[in-house]
């Protein structure tokens, strides 16, 4: 990474963790799966326990893909009784998908998200944004989170968490508060003229260097973004109900601006913090899922 | 007859003085967040250089991006416009041109007169265009005029991600943790712009000659990858990031001449 000599905070840097819903017990129970999707910027792993979740953990993909699954897997064993060895199927699904050592199968992420959205909110989820590290996908799904038709952006870093990790280093605003501090205004700029990143930089340096304000400069930003996301929405089609996934999921910067460009309001983001589920991990627990399915399936069920 | 040519580029203001088809002088400054300034000082240089006064300059036309920002200038010619001129002036067995700047790239197909006849561009990404070499010059901590030397020292080619800069940087600082050698990055990072580039050529159709011009033109480890991908000769000019303010001053002749009539 970049480091300028004054300060070598690295802003982009998000929190890895891990969580265990631990009023759920594994004894005794036959279907223990697992779903690891190992991103181009951040790993996912899901434990699930006969299709119910049980724990997850979110780490930073490195430089080698299986070491980051092994990584994501090891941390959400953490904290559980469970072993490698009690897992019965692994799905691996995302960027590095075929790089999963302990996967059974692999399965593309739009299948996964669609599957992990659907549990996430229920079977009224039709459009699922995923806003992933490198890349957007606006899918479309049925009652039983089947995908039915999706469209990606072409590699592009506008609009993906990547391209925001640049922003929170360049404006010096931890990954974790953007959003908010993008919303901090007192009125909406004007979008950003530049979609590309590195332009848009070079753009967000002269409106400092004019005298706006980072969070001014940040709002200008997310919201050339968001527009970016809505149009990709928009050519999908978009129905009713909409939910975002992936990292960006908990920028309230851009879902609230997507939101605001599309008329549209997402089903509400669960409380991932406190025992809900969590959006930027549907496409581990899609994945968790579908090996459940597979799992029964090889039994001969 | 004297005219001159500005191009109003986005790192760059270059100024080229031309009597009867001959360059007088050019020069170049960097553009800076004054371009007016920036173009008022290239042009008072290139004037000193032609041993000229004001006065004799008959007609000045400008180009680039910030063509409208131009002093002295009675008018506009579009980049492509300015580029097929000025190529078909220095090759006249020119038909296409491929000009790639710092933060644009674009291909002209032309005729025997320089008259454009199409065009294709790369706007709004800086993967296709000379901020993409910058950009990943930074990341392998390497000057940027050392990239295309270090680059032809490759013993082999490793794929990078060729469509944009931000994620190209992630490729290179993968492939400096696998401890891949600096030279064979570099020509990673031409090969993959290169890819791009001639994607964007084939859209127009590759009609020969070719001649390539823009700052660019100058890095040897770009124009080596993109001769291995294209598969032909590409002619260069010398002095290839002067080409469009070249094209100015040409057209510039002609329109002073038609005044005239």
């Amino acid at each position: 990474m970049k480091e300028t000599p004054k300060d070598t905070k690295e802003y982009w840097r998000w929190q890895e963790y891990h969580r265990v819903l631990s009023d759920k017990s594994w004894k005794g129970k036959e279907a223990i799966t697992a779903g690891v999707d190992v991103g181009s910027v951040g790993s996912k792993a899901a434990i699930m326990i006969d299709g119910e979740m049980y724990a997850w953990a979110v780490t930073r993909t490195g430089s080698n893909s299986p070491e980051s699954a092994k990584k994501v897997m090891n941390m959400v064993l953490e904290g559980t009784d469970l072993q490698q060895s009690d897992i019965k199927y692994t799905v691996g699904t995302g960027y590095g998908r075929v790089n999963v050592p302990m996967a059974n199968k692999a399965i593309t992420e739009i299948a996964c998200h669609a599957k992990g959205a659907n549990y996430i909110w229920g079977s009224s989820v039709r459009t699922i944004l995923d806003v992933g590290g490198q890349d957007i996908k606006a899918i479309h799904c049925d009652e039983t989170g089947r995908v039915t038709s999706f469209l990606m952006n072409d590699k592009c870093a506008a609009g993906t968490g990547r391209g925001m990790e640049v922003f929170a280093d360049l404006l010096q605003i931890p990954i974790e508060e953007i959003g908010k501090a993008s919303l901090n205004i007192d009125e909406e700029p004007p979008p950003v003229s530049c979609t590309c990143v590195a332009f848009a930089k070079t753009e967000a340096i002269g409106l400092l260097r004019k005298g706006w304000s980072k969070e001014k400069v940040l709002a200008a930003y997310t919201r050339a973004m968001a527009v970016r996301m809505a149009n990709l929405v928009n050519r999908v089609g978009l129905e009713r109900e909409f939910v975002v996934t992936g990292g960006q999921s908990k920028n309230t910067g851009i879902v609230s601006r997507v939101e605001n460009i599309l008329g549209v309001k997402t089903l509400p983001m669960p409380n991932w913090r406190e025992g809900g589920l969590d959006p930027m991990v549907a496409g581990a627990t899609g994945a968790a899922l579908l090996a459940k399915a597979l799992y029964l399936k090889s039994l001969g069920n | 007859m004297i005219t001159a040519g500005i191009d109003m580029g986005i790192q760059t203001v270059k100024v080229v003085i031309l009597k009867d088809g001959a360059v007088l002088s050019r020069s170049k400054t960097i553009s800076g967040f004054e371009p007016k300034n920036s173009a008022e000082q290239a042009f008072e240089e290139a004037l000193e250089t032609a041993k000229i006064p004001l006065a004799d300059v008959v007609y000045v036309l400008a180009t680039g991006s910030g063509m409208d920002m131009a002093p002295h200038s009675k008018g506009n010619v579009s980049m492509m416009g300015a580029v097929a001129k000025a190529g078909v002036h220095l090759f006249p067995s020119a038909r296409t041109v491929i000009d790639i700047g710092a933060e644009e790239a674009r291909a002209v197909k032309c005729d025997e007169k320089g008259i454009m006849l199409d065009f294709v561009v790369n706007e709004r990404c800086a993967a296709g265009a000379g901020a993409f070499i910058e950009a990943m010059a930074r990341a392998l901590e390497v000057k940027l005029e050392d990239m295309g030397p270090l680059s032809l020292q490759a013993e082999h080619a490793s794929p990078i991600n060729a469509s944009c800069v931000i994620f190209g940087e992630s490729d290179v600082v993968t492939l400096i943790h696998r401890q891949e050698a600096k030279p064979e990055i570099a020509r990673a990072v031409f090969d993959a712009m290169a890819d791009r580039v001639s994607s964007m050529v084939h859209r127009l159709g590759v009609n020969p000659d070719v001649v390539l011009v823009g700052g660019v033109a100058k890095d040897v480890g770009f124009v080596e990858s993109l001769k291995r991908k294209l598969g032909i000769t590409l002619l260069i000019p010398d002095n290839p990031e002067y080409t469009g303010a070249l094209g100015a001053a040409l057209v510039a002749a002609n329109r002073a001449k038609g005044s005239q009539k």
